[in-house]
């Protein structure tokens, strides 16, 4: 059993959101740039080129990326021999937002109520994902996640008649009803299985995984390729203007369903997606 | 290649722009999104005046990042419009003409524009550091409690922009789509 004082991870989630919205990670600047040199058209070249020149500011002067700061959705993958001592783990959490939120001078964009709104002035609660594995140790994943791309994202019970010609008939329409709505080129994450809202769950996590990594099953990788290739042929393009890019990346997670179900989720994502892990 | 263009944006500046021009433009315009547009409307409807003039207004579509010491503004790239959509056309009516933002908009906001000739302006979505460099000053004037929701007054030099809807209704959205698969 190790002992894991609740300081540390309110520290360490802190640093993370400032992090995580000051540097994309370089799996989607990679894709970015990947992007940007097979791009045909010139137009959609030159707003790849402004977006590569936004990030390089933002990293290079300490400041967002993007002034949707978002939601701060928090993973914690928990060691089941780790004993967290001090304060309750949520509260250490939401301490971490709140102080990073503030020092690291991002938006404050989470209302109280979400019917009645208002804004709790500080960018909590967290959306936090707990998550018991094997191993004495904590890995924490901060996805600041804007709604301007989160808006766009779809769910749908399939019949298993569907197939999977159902699956792929609703990622196209799911990206071509967001069309210039979600800044792209967007990144795509799709969750396939499990229940209803376990399908939206892995939505998210597909969204959490490296652009450029392939699901396990090649079934699934070569889906993935597939459906990106299939994406870049719509013409949407960088913002909407059209051109070849309309994503940069897409990722499928799956679980195990019911006989009588094939639950579908699409986790839309813009340009910007943000996720920086730290293991303690 | 691009057109500069300084504010207020006159109905006559406005029959000038067309779909896919991309502008530079120079004046004074003011922040608004959700929260913001929905009180207007409201003091509207109630018959108060505005907090900013509106006649031959622009309005930006955008709730910055806090500005660290020393800096004029934060980040400051723009939001989705058509949260905006149900706001605009009483936005227009009153004399607003300029809306910056990104994605799609209504029919009747497109009908609106036509009507009072409405320019919108894309600005690049997800590129708020490259556009807070160009907004030289800002002034907070009404709505404080909102936050980053607050309506703002900033003055903008060279404000990169591409013409998505011009007032005669033309769509970028669709032409530029149409073209680059067309050309293929």
């Amino acid at each position: 059993m190790r002992k894991i004082h609740s300081d540390i991870i309110r520290d360490t989630v802190e640093k993370l959101c400032i992090e995580a919205n000051y540097r994309l990670p370089h799996d989607v600047r990679y894709a970015i740039e990947s992007c940007r040199d097979c791009e045909d058209c010139a137009a959609a070249k030159g707003i790849l080129d402004d977006i590569i020149r936004n990030y390089e500011i933002a990293d290079s002067e300490n400041m967002p990326i993007c002034q949707d700061t978002g939601m701060a959705c928090v993973f914690l993958e928990i060691g089941q021999d780790v004993h967290i001592v001090g304060e309750a783990l949520y509260d250490a959490v939401n301490e971490g937002v709140r102080r990073g939120y503030d020092k690291g001078y991002l938006r404050k964009s989470v209302v109280a109520d979400p019917v009645l709104r208002g804004n709790t002035g500080d960018n909590t609660p967290a959306m936090i994902y707990t998550e018991i594995v094997p191993g004495e140790n904590i890995k924490i994943t901060v996805g600041p996640k804007g709604f301007g791309s989160e808006n766009m994202s779809a769910i749908r019970m399939f019949k298993p008649s569907a197939g999977l010609q159902g699956i792929k008939d609703f990622i196209i329409e799911t990206v071509e009803n967001a069309g210039p709505n979600p800044c792209p080129p967007m990144v795509v994450g799709v969750g396939i299985g499990g229940t209803f809202d376990k399908a939206a769950l892995l939505a998210k996590k597909a969204l959490m995984r490296e652009i450029g990594t392939s699901n396990p099953n090649p079934f699934y990788a070569e889906l993935e390729k597939e459906m990106l290739a299939k994406i870049n042929t719509l013409g949407i393009g960088p913002q909407g203007f059209g051109g070849k890019t309309t994503a940069i990346g897409l990722n499928i997670e799956t679980l195990p369903t019911h006989i009588a179900g094939m639950p579908c989720a699409i986790n839309i994502n813009c340009h910007v997606t943000r996720h920086k892990t730290e293991v303690i | 290649m691009e057109k500069k263009i300084t504010l207020p944006l006159t109905k006559k500046l406005a029959k000038t722009l067309k779909a896919g021009d991309r502008v530079l433009l120079t004046g004074t315009i003011y922040t608004s999104r959700d929260a913001g547009h929905k009180r207007m409307c409201e003091a509207l409807a109630r018959g108060e005046k505005l907090p900013f003039d509106p006649t031959d207004a622009t309005i930006y579509y955008v709730g910055p990042t806090p500005a660290k010491p020393g800096q004029v503004i934060g980040s400051a790239g723009p939001t989705t419009s058509g949260r905006m959509d149900a706001y605009a056309p009483t936005m227009m009516k009153v004399g607003a003409r300029g809306m910056i933002g990104k994605g799609a908009r209504l029919p009747e906001v497109i009908e609106a524009m036509k009507e009072h000739s409405g320019v919108y302006f894309g600005a690049i979505g997800g590129a708020g550091a490259l556009l807070s460099k160009c907004i030289k000053s800002a002034k907070l004037i009404a709505y404080e409690d909102l936050g980053a929701e607050a309506l703002r007054e900033l003055y903008v030099e060279d404000m990169p922009l591409t013409v998505i809807i011009d007032s005669e209704g033309n769509n970028l959205y669709e032409s530029g789509r149409r073209e680059y698969l067309q050309g293929k």
